[in-house]
């Protein structure tokens, strides 16, 4: 399906990351937007407030975070697309809804504009601490999917990403937007309606009475219908059964929960987007997401200025995680570096799914910043001089 | 044109902001140039220090913030002694020369002053002394075209507002090719 042209402010824009997040949502058709302004995201929900009632959508500035997390989920089952917008501490609130929005398959969208945390940390400088959190950070077992924007134009084209996947998987999507980059102005293009690609809700053709609310069938995703057009139903985050109902029992329990994290597992391949540089003869390759991968290249610049091969590996997607790209990349390259702001995050999972057959070199910083790019180069130097293939081999002996 | 690092400073409210925000759109979307803005954030919104920074580049630009400054624009006395030491001793620094003396200069630095409050005022809004640093600005350093600029005023200043502006660019233009 095509975008609604009434959201779409097509065109060539000098935008901030926040802005250019709002932009995405009005292009993926979201209407409703529930949340608590807080440093370093209050420009997205600022422009929000303004843009939104002029195309028929609505702002509410919540009384905090949790309501906010819980009102969009209300707004989805009465037939909106619907997002909330917060920064580390909000999002720390949101959990308890985040769980509720897998649990419900509720398809929507949570941004985390970054800061340096923990607790109210640094409000108005970067960080990518909450990686993590994203994954884990509510209670049970749950997938979701999480995006990396590096510039304010994947602010804006991964926002309508977002939403998309949120529709076609029926989970909570996470934007991990960073303080720079949601602060960061730059050249934004906005296409033309017909040319941006949205993903409907999917709606049951089933007549109400014979409709169940849970019944996936094949796709392992099941069909919606919305609150008002004649369908009695039933959600509930207790553990139920296809109608919806409370099914206390761990048969139960295991046909919900399995198919909550196979719908995403089964289709990683389809979900995760990469962009890789030079890594197919690369004996270090460098893994890095968001505002960060932007200071590792400038890095990588300046080790292939010295005759290094130096590969890339962009998480677009950080969740899923790239595990059989990885593996694979590992059977060949002597060393990972992985920088990141935070003290080592996504590289407990590079670490795990290298299973030791590469070295593997963190680049750990506080947040406050970005890093010195510097910082990075020399970790890469000391990662092709230290590493050495016949290592590996006697590793994968 | 490879990259250029530009500072623009001086208090909250003098619109150093804007000034960067029009030569950032001025390059990236009327001269198809890559730009990248970054700001300080913090308790400064008016009255005391703030800056953007502007990278403006050929390439697509990585690393966003600027470190060296090779342009520094002071529109006042407590921007200009912040910023003068990080900015590279043969930069360009363009003041507001009745706001700023310019003591400590590097040897190899070029400084070019305009009196752009006066100027905004004798055309009728003090306000606009931001838009006549954008003018002076692209005569002085020949870095972006002038109807490039001139396109970025237009889409960046309020609506009714854009005549009033384009006096207050074209006035900085001049005053900035008189002295070259």
């Amino acid at each position: 399906m095509k975008a609604d042209p009434k959201g779409v402010l097509t065109g060539a824009h000098f935008l901030d990351g926040d802005h250019a997040c709002c932009e995405g949502a009005l292009s993926a058709g979201c209407r409703f937007v529930a949340g608590y302004p807080i440093t370093p995201s209050t420009e997205v929900v600022e422009r929000i407030a303004a843009r939104f009632p002029s195309v028929g959508g609505m702002f509410i500035q919540m009384e905090d975070e949790i309501a906010s997390s819980i009102a969009i989920q209300g707004a989805v089952w009465g037939g909106a697309k619907a997002m909330t917008v917060t920064s580390g501490p909000g999002l720390s609130l949101m959990m308890e809804h985040v769980g509720l929005a897998a649990m419900l398959e509720t398809p929507c969208v949570f941004v985390d504009v970054q800061r340096s945390g923990p607790s109210t940390g640094l409000p108005t400088m970067p960080a990518q601490g909450d990686m993590m959190q994203a994954r884990w950070g509510s209670h049970g077992d749950y997938e979701i999917i999480a995006l990396c924007p590096n510039s304010p134009q994947e602010c804006y084209d991964l926002t309508i990403a977002a939403f998309n996947l949120a529709e076609e998987y029926r989970v909570p999507v996470m934007l991990m937007m960073d303080e720079c980059v949601g602060h960061m102005t730059e050249k934004v293009i906005i296409p033309k309606a017909e040319d941006i690609e949205v993903t409907p809700r999917r709606y049951t053709t089933q007549k109400p009475g014979k409709y169940l609310p849970y019944q996936a069938g094949r796709s392992e995703i099941p069909l919606m219908v919305k609150a008002g057009d004649g369908y009695l139903f039933h959600v509930t985050g207790l553990t139920h059964d296809e109608r919806g109902y409370p099914a206390m029992n761990a048969e139960a329990h295991d046909r919900c929960v399995r198919r909550l994290v196979e719908k995403i597992r089964n289709n990683a391949r389809r979900i995760i987007r990469l962009e890789e540089t030079d890594t197919a003869d690369a004996e270090v390759v460098v893994v890095s997401y968001g505002i960060t991968s932007r200071v590792a290249g400038k890095a990588i610049q300046m080790a292939r200025a010295d005759g290094l091969k130096v590969g890339h590996l962009r998480l677009i997607t950080a969740w899923p995680f790239p595990e059989k790209r990885l593996r694979t990349l590992a059977s060949h390259v002597k060393a990972f570096v992985l920088p990141e702001l935070n003290f080592g995050q996504m590289f407990l999972e590079l670490q795990r799914v290298i299973e030791g057959k590469s070295s593997c070199y963190p680049v750990p910083h506080a947040g406050g910043t970005v890093h010195e790019p510097e910082a990075i180069y020399q970790r890469i130097l000391y990662a092709a001089r230290h590493s050495r293939l016949k290592d590996k081999k006697e590793v994968a002996r | 044109m490879s990259a250029t690092e530009i500072k623009f400073a001086g208090l909250g409210g003098q619109g150093v902001i804007l000034a960067g925000i029009i030569i950032g759109r001025a390059a990236s979307i009327y001269e198809n140039k890559y730009a990248t803005l970054t700001q300080s954030f913090g308790p400064e919104a008016r009255g005391s220090a703030c800056s953007a920074q502007v990278i403006l580049s050929d390439e697509k630009i990585l690393y966003p913030y600027v470190t060296r400054p090779e342009i520094l624009m002071a529109l006042s006395q407590e921007a200009f002694n912040k910023f003068l030491p990080e900015t590279r001793d043969n930069a360009i620094v363009i003041i507001e020369e009745e706001l700023v003396r310019p003591k400590g200069l590097k040897s190899g630095m070029k400084v070019f002053g305009i009196p752009a409050t006066r100027l905004a005022e004798e055309l009728g809004r003090k306000m606009i002394l931001n838009i006549v640093m954008v003018g002076f600005f692209t005569a002085v350093t020949r870095l972006i075209d002038y109807e490039a600029v001139k396109e970025a005023v237009k889409a960046s200043v309020p609506h009714g507002t854009e005549h009033m502006n384009l006096r207050a660019y074209e006035r900085g233009y001049e005053y900035g090719q008189a002295l070259l």
